[in-house]
């Protein structure tokens, strides 16, 4: 493979960047990859193979692998025949980390984004809620209830 | 010390780690289905999830330190018993909820201050592994400490019952502290933490919640459990039978 030049270098990544987010989120599929703040660098060597870093959530979080499948099957659409995705532990990825879109989405989608303070219902805004279980259906999510709508609603947690 | 030498000691040290994690891991998913709420099936589930994957973590990082070649499967699925080195408390059977909490909290209060220093671990691998589990971990010992709190502050059968699950097992808790060859060697080289500093955290998070919770703390036992020389009790097997079975019987079997 003939070397790549410095420009083609940062057109590559750019379009890389652009393809990741496109890459969805298994368990909240409205939250591309990106939103969630998971990829760490693009790196694209001098023959034009591309590294990507990703930084996994919860140690043990299913949705893992998936995710570094699902990069590797859309870059290789994107014509890209050498991928590699690599594990990126530290420093460990945190809920600081999700974008502004990311948060907006996850509340649209009636996930009430990660917060420290009080937990406003995604449903109606009520700050009157309560915490039904630390652990809900993901390792990311705990379970909330609304007192004034009464809808039960899920918490991506704070990490 | 010879190189040779050095290099066994850091991947039983790093194995140690991964084999507490998996056991307990192990035990924890026996639960699933059979907790007693909804809310402590997910809880307990989450818990072990969490400890798998930082298993299979310290299980490759281990596998790479020794270099021959064994990978996260390799070194779950094909040891035997006495090659398994998790602590003993970690392999005691789930019993009753009051058992499984107080297992649980034991545990916590233990992982996260040791998780805390080996952050800063020389060994970077490893380091990247702990300040990962540290948030985990805090999270894990807010739930088994809020179950501690409820079941011995709440009706006189709860109280009584999780009493008498932290006597029987608090002789297990010694193992966790106690530093051997292995320990100090790898403290030395800036690796492992240091199980002193450790237990006085331990101690001081374990007071804190068995006196808000009305429990008493235990006597301190003499004790003889050796789980992370390799010295087991009758519990273990059972637990990898469990676990290895299918990859025994069919080995390298994928879904």
């Amino acid at each position: 493979m003939n070397p790549v030049m410095e420009a083609d270098v940062t057109a590559i990544e750019a379009d890389v960047r652009v393809r990741l987010a496109d890459v969805l989120d298994p368990e909240i599929p409205v939250l591309s990859i990106v939103d969630l703040g998971l990829i760490r660098h693009v790196r694209v060597a001098a023959n034009g193979a591309v590294e990507v870093g990703v930084s996994p959530t919860y140690s043990g979080c299913p949705a893992t692998s998936v995710i570094k499948a699902d990069v590797e099957q859309t870059l290789r659409r994107g014509g890209y025949g050498e991928v590699r995705i690599v594990d990126v532990l530290a420093p460990p990825w945190t809920t600081e980390w999700i974008t502004a879109e990311g948060r907006s989405k996850l509340h649209d989608y009636g996930i009430a984004p990660p917060s420290a303070g009080p937990v406003a219902c995604p449903q109606c805004g009520s700050l009157s809620t309560t915490k039904l279980s630390e652990f809900g259906s993901t390792p990311c999510k705990a379970l909330y209830r609304c007192m004034r709508c009464l809808e039960p609603f899920d918490h991506f947690k704070c990490l | 010390m010879n190189t040779a030498q050095a290099g066994r000691s850091h991947f039983t040290y790093v194995l140690r780690l991964a084999d507490t994690n998996l056991v307990l891991a192990q035990r924890l998913g026996e639960l699933i289905g059979h907790a007693p709420a909804l809310e402590e099936d997910l809880g307990l589930g989450n818990t072990a999830l969490d400890l798998l994957g930082q298993a299979r973590l310290l299980l490759t990082h281990a596998g790479s330190i020794e270099g021959r070649g064994r990978d996260e499967d390799t070194l779950a699925y094909f040891r035997n018993e006495d090659e398994f080195v998790n602590a003993t408390l970690v392999e005691q059977p789930n019993g009753d909820f009051g058992d499984t909490i107080a297992r649980q909290f034991l545990f916590d209060a233990w992982q996260l201050p040791l998780y805390e220093r080996l952050a800063t671990s020389g060994d970077t691998g490893l380091a990247a592994i702990a300040a990962k589990g540290v948030k985990e971990a805090r999270y894990h010992l807010r739930y088994s400490s809020g179950w501690i709190l409820r079941l011995g502050d709440g009706t006189a059968e709860s109280h009584a019952r999780v009493q008498g699950s932290l006597e029987r097992l608090w002789p297990f808790t010694a193992e966790l502290f106690h530093a051997d060859d292995i320990d100090r060697e790898m403290r030395a080289a800036g690796i492992g933490a240091d199980l002193d500093a450790v237990r006085s955290d331990w101690e001081r998070q374990v007071a804190a919640t068995l006196a808000e919770a009305t429990l008493e703390r235990p006597g301190d036992r003499p004790w003889r459990w050796f789980g992370k020389r390799g010295e087991h009790g009758e519990h273990l097997g059972r637990v990898l039978a469990q676990m290895q079975v299918l990859q025994r019987a069919h080995p390298g079997a994928r879904w």
